[in-house]
């Protein structure tokens, strides 16, 4: 039975988000309910189609979806474990955002068009995810550009059509060189399917340059996603959007989309050590330890809350294309873990910063004096994504740290640990002051735009949990870091397949 | 197979347009009702006529009982089949949309016998096996389509009109004398025969040569290839939305079609690489001018046809890649590409200016800067234009995208990369005009009340960019298929 199914599941799964979001558009912008049942079902299915594939991938079923477009150009969705670690993280952050948007969109316009895009926008994220080639990775990577255009303009203010806008020059041009980048090598190799260990490496030595502009290339596509300095300049500009679009750019989808193709990319088409060999791999490594730096030297300067958190994406996404540009297992498995959580760190931040704005009317971290004891639950949350993201034990960024720490020794990099170290100290310097403030400092007479909901907790429900919960997954995914299915096994079983261990 | 020659799709694809004109004239006060009759059973019979050819192979049909070298000659190959099948099914929907467009009796009663006749016109010109017959096609499509151009009556529209009827007369001509020199060299008209003649004689290389530069420049200027496009911009941008969408899908599409089968079936042996690079340099001009000026247009629909303009010249980028490659897969990919970018721009332009249209009626203008709220209003016309134009600028997971594909794919393996260049600045461009009006969607205007408000024009303009975006991008297969199916010689 399940075998009959299994060339129909990665399929399934994408459109599990994809049918209920275009129903989404047509219900009519007063039917609160309707909209909210099928946003959750399809959420919820999700997860369930989700979790049937982790159990199947772990035993080493195979899934794979094939749809011919056309003569020698297919269509293809493959559950490998990489596959199902971008899958979960993604689908389990959905579910948690799309409580949280239902929450925080209560009464403004245009539901019906956000969630309807939101749908999409997840969808394509998932496709991205299990693409099984280049070519079905470039389509679902386009269609999330797409798809998170009208998220960034929702609010329809001059900023943030102008934020929309500067999102959609730099992702669209980065789509071209991506997809330049995919016709060329295609036409050297023929159709490019992801493979473990990559599929390059017999390719005749005069090819090699070739082989290097193509990589050059497909990075700058996919750096501009994932926010690498130079082609970082659109995330601090898409700030303006609503705080749930925010954690799905930074943490869910876009980013992440752009992190996870250069894993894609060094692992599974060019292979880590053929890329070693061609001296991809340095260029990698430094252009993500500058973007970690500087990331987290931009960060010190804003006095922004989501501006802040925005340039500390920046710096941390490059974490994982960090951990694909050192050789070897170890630092492999650091990036690898990084990619889950980081998303699950800075979701919870984006969330904490959206209700402070929602409740507070509080955007600046010049406004945050005292807002621990106003808002306690939040704050603790926000504390626990900020000592993650600085790398304080068992949170679930020193997990990561650690890793990439020792691969860097492994691959006798010991620059890396200088690099570690400096992003470190950075780190705690713009997120311990927040801390001190919102806990240490006296309130505030009056809060800059104060809103009761009503209940008898902190905010609204459906705003307060979802950061409470994503804490807890950060800490969880730290103290029970060894145990089966925790982000760190599932890297490892990963770092294992691609290095043929 | 079809004893009866009055039931054969091949004709029935031409005479029951003719028949719907000719009751549509006869009886005025129901022209709505008997326009869609003749809509629905001309689409039913190209519908027939496709699945007939996908069974069956290449069909032909010789009228008259004249000899080979002089009958009307009816053919329907894959190449043909394709284009009338797209062609058809825009015209049905563009039926629909007309049926509520026009508010004035006066108008629509003219408006459906021209349309019919354009529409047996456009039949007739892809399914015509001889080279006179495609002459009449032509002539009767280039006055059909100046006369509906015309029919908003204001100054622009008939001047730019008239316009467009002395260009294409001129440009029918030009085609004429080549069709002239080639039956006094050739003794034929047959489509068919005039190839294997040519690829036989090449005493006569002077005389076809000239016959070419002839026939391929008149419809170059019919198809508005640059530089020769000056007049399609006001003609089309000044029509009625739906006559804008037929002009701009449909008619330009027909002679860009002639010469595609011109240049490959006929003058095959004698059009050089030089020649297709000449031509495909015309057409990478084509894709950035029309591009910069749509980018720069005040209204909608003037963008949409400098769209066009840039769009056409995508398809000559093709020729000297063809040129270059021989037979086989990687050719069979080029042919189909070509074919699959032009049916994608038929269906998704149709769709951009029956939207275009609705945002007219409903603003009383269509300038881009002003369009803010409009757009807030019509929340499935928005749709239609944002799917439209992410098929135009070549977004997946349009057919465009896929014919894009293949012609870099073509490029850098024939060793002609510059094109990608020509192809990635034209996509530039084109999503910078295409968000150039998306953007005006948002805004602070209150929530639309529902999705759809106008059935009857919202659904064609949203179900054809549909098509182009959802159906030719992920299901494109069965073209290539379809495109096997050549017609086997003159025999």
């Amino acid at each position: 039975m399940s075998l009959d199914l299994a060339p129909l599941l990665p399929g399934t799964i994408v459109l599990s988000s994809l049918l209920p979001g275009v129903f989404i558009f047509l219900v009519r912008e007063e039917n609160h309910l309707l909209r909210t049942v099928l946003n959750l079902f399809g959420a919820v299915l999700k997860l369930v189609l989700v979790g049937v594939m982790i159990w199947g991938v772990y035993l080493g079923q195979v899934f794979e979806t094939r749809v011919q477009i056309a003569p020698g150009l297919e269509l293809v969705l493959h559950a490998d474990a990489l596959s199902v670690l971008f899958v979960t993280l993604s689908t389990v952050l959905w579910l948690v955002t799309t409580v949280y948007a239902i929450g925080y969109l209560e009464h403004s316009p245009n539901r019906s068009r956000f969630f309807g895009f939101f749908s999409l926008c997840v969808s394509a994220t998932v496709g991205v995810a299990l693409a099984g080639n280049l070519l079905t990775f470039v389509i679902f990577y386009e269609i999330l550009t797409l798809a998170t255009y009208p998220l960034v303009a929702h609010r329809g203010t001059p900023e943030a059509t102008r934020g929309a806008k500067i999102y959609l020059a730099y992702t669209l041009s980065g789509g071209l060189l991506l997809l330049v980048g995919a016709v060329w090598l295609r036409t050297l190799t023929g159709p490019v399917d992801f493979v473990a260990g990559g599929v390059l490496r017999g390719m005749p030595a005069d090819m090699h340059r070739e082989l290097v502009a193509i990589f050059a290339l497909l990075l700058a596509g996919l750096g501009v996603k994932a926010a690498l300095v130079p082609l970082h300049g659109w995330l601090p500009q898409s700030m303006v959007a609503p705080a749930p679009v925010s954690s799905l750019l930074h943490a869910v989808a876009v980013v992440k989309a752009g992190a996870f193709g250069i894993l894609r990319v060094v692992f599974d088409v060019y292979g880590v050590e053929f890329s070693s060999e061609l001296g991809l791999l340095a260029v990698l490594a430094a252009l993500a330890s500058f973007t970690i730096i500087y990331g987290s030297l931009m960060a010190l300067t804003q006095d922004g809350l989501k501006k802040r958190l925005a340039y500390s994406t920046v710096s941390q996404v490059s974490y994982i294309a960090l951990g694909a540009a050192l050789l070897g297992p170890i630092a492999t498995v650091g990036g690898m873990v990084h990619l889950v959580h980081q998303g699950i760190m800075k979701i919870t931040l984006f969330f904490c910063a959206g209700n402070y704005a929602e409740t507070l009317g509080v955007h600046n971290v010049s406004q945050m004096d005292g807002v621990g004891r106003r808002m306690p639950l939040t704050t603790l949350a926000f504390s626990v994504g900020a000592l993650g993201m600085i790398g304080i034990p068992p949170i679930a960024g020193f997990v990561s740290k650690w890793y990439l720490g020792l691969g860097g020794v492994e691959a006798q990099q010991y620059w890396v640990l200088l690099v570690l170290g400096a992003s470190t100290l950075l780190n705690a310097g713009y997120f311990l002051p927040i801390l001190y403030r919102a806990w240490f400092r006296p309130l505030p007479n009056e809060w800059p735009h104060e809103h009761h909901f009503g209940t008898r907790f902190e905010t609204m429900g459906a705003l307060l949990w979802p950061p409470v919960i994503t804490a807890a997954f950060c800490l969880v995914a730290g103290l029970f870091a060894a145990a089966p299915f925790s982000p760190l096994e599932w890297a490892q079983l990963i770092a294992r397949r691609e290095y043929g261990l | 197979m079809y004893s009866n020659l009055l039931t054969d799709p091949l004709v029935l694809c031409i005479t029951l347009p003719l028949l719907g004109a000719a009751l549509t004239t006869a009886l005025p006060r129901h022209a709505v009702p008997l326009g869609i009759l003749a809509a629905l059973a001309t689409c039913s019979a190209a519908v027939t006529l496709g699945v007939d050819v996908w069974q069956h192979g290449a069909l032909r049909l010789v009228l008259g009982g004249w000899e080979p070298e002089l009958a009307i000659g009816l053919r329907a190959d894959g190449l043909a089949v394709a284009l009338a099948l797209m062609a058809n099914l825009v015209a049905l929907g563009i039926s629909v949309y007309a049926s509520g467009y026009f508010r004035d009796p006066e108008r629509m009663r003219a408006f459906w016998p021209l349309w019919l006749l354009l529409w047996a016109a456009l039949n007739g010109l892809f399914l015509a096996g001889d080279l006179f017959n495609l002459y009449v096609m032509l002539e009767l499509l280039g006055i059909t389509a100046a006369a509906l151009g015309a029919l908003t009556g204001s100054r622009e529209a008939v001047s730019a009109n008239l316009r467009y009827l002395l260009v294409g007369l001129l440009g029918s001509i030009s085609y004429l004398l080549g069709v002239a020199l080639l039956y006094t060299a050739h003794g034929t008209l047959d489509l068919g025969l005039v190839a294997r003649a040519i690829a036989a004689n090449d005493r006569l290389f002077a005389v076809d040569a000239a016959a070419l530069v002839l026939m391929v420049s008149g419809l170059a200027l019919k198809a508005a290839l640059f530089p020769l496009h000056f007049w399609l911009p006001p003609a089309h941008a000044n029509a009625p939305a739906p006559v804008s969408a037929a002009l701009s899908a449909l008619v330009v599409k027909a002679s860009v079609y002639l010469i595609i089968r011109l240049w490959l079936d006929l003058f095959a042996p004698i059009t050089g690489l030089a020649a297709a690079m000449f031509l495909a340099l015309l057409g990478a001009a084509a894709v950035v001018w029309g591009s910069w000026r749509a980018l720069r247009a005040e209204r909608l629909k003037l963008l949409a046809a400098y769209s066009t303009v840039a769009q056409i010249g995508y398809l000559f980028l093709f020729l000297p890649l063809l040129a270059v490659t021989p037979p086989g897969p990687p050719r069979d990919n080029l042919l189909a590409a070509l074919v699959l970018m032009a049916l994608t721009h038929g269906f998704a332009k149709s769709g951009f200016f029956l939207a275009a249209g609705l945002v007219q009626t409903n603003a009383g203008h269509d300038r881009i800067d002003d369009l803010g709220g409009t757009a807030q209003r019509l929340p499935a016309t928005t749709f239609a234009i944002a799917l439209a134009g992410s098929a135009l600028i070549g977004l997946p997971p349009s057919g465009s995208f896929i014919g894009k594909w293949l012609l870099m794919q073509g490029a850098i393996e024939s060793g002609q990369w510059w094109w990608v260049i020509v192809v990635t600045t034209g996509s530039l461009l084109a999503s910078a005009y295409v968000f150039r009006v998306l953007s005006r969607a948002f805004g602070l205007e209150p929530t639309p009340l529902k999705f759809v408000t106008d059935a009857r024009a919202e659904v064609p303009a949203l179900l054809l960019s549909l098509v182009a975006v959802a159906l030719l991008g992920l299901a494109s297969g069965p073209l290539w298929t379809l495109l096997a199916l050549r017609a086997g010689g003159g025999a």
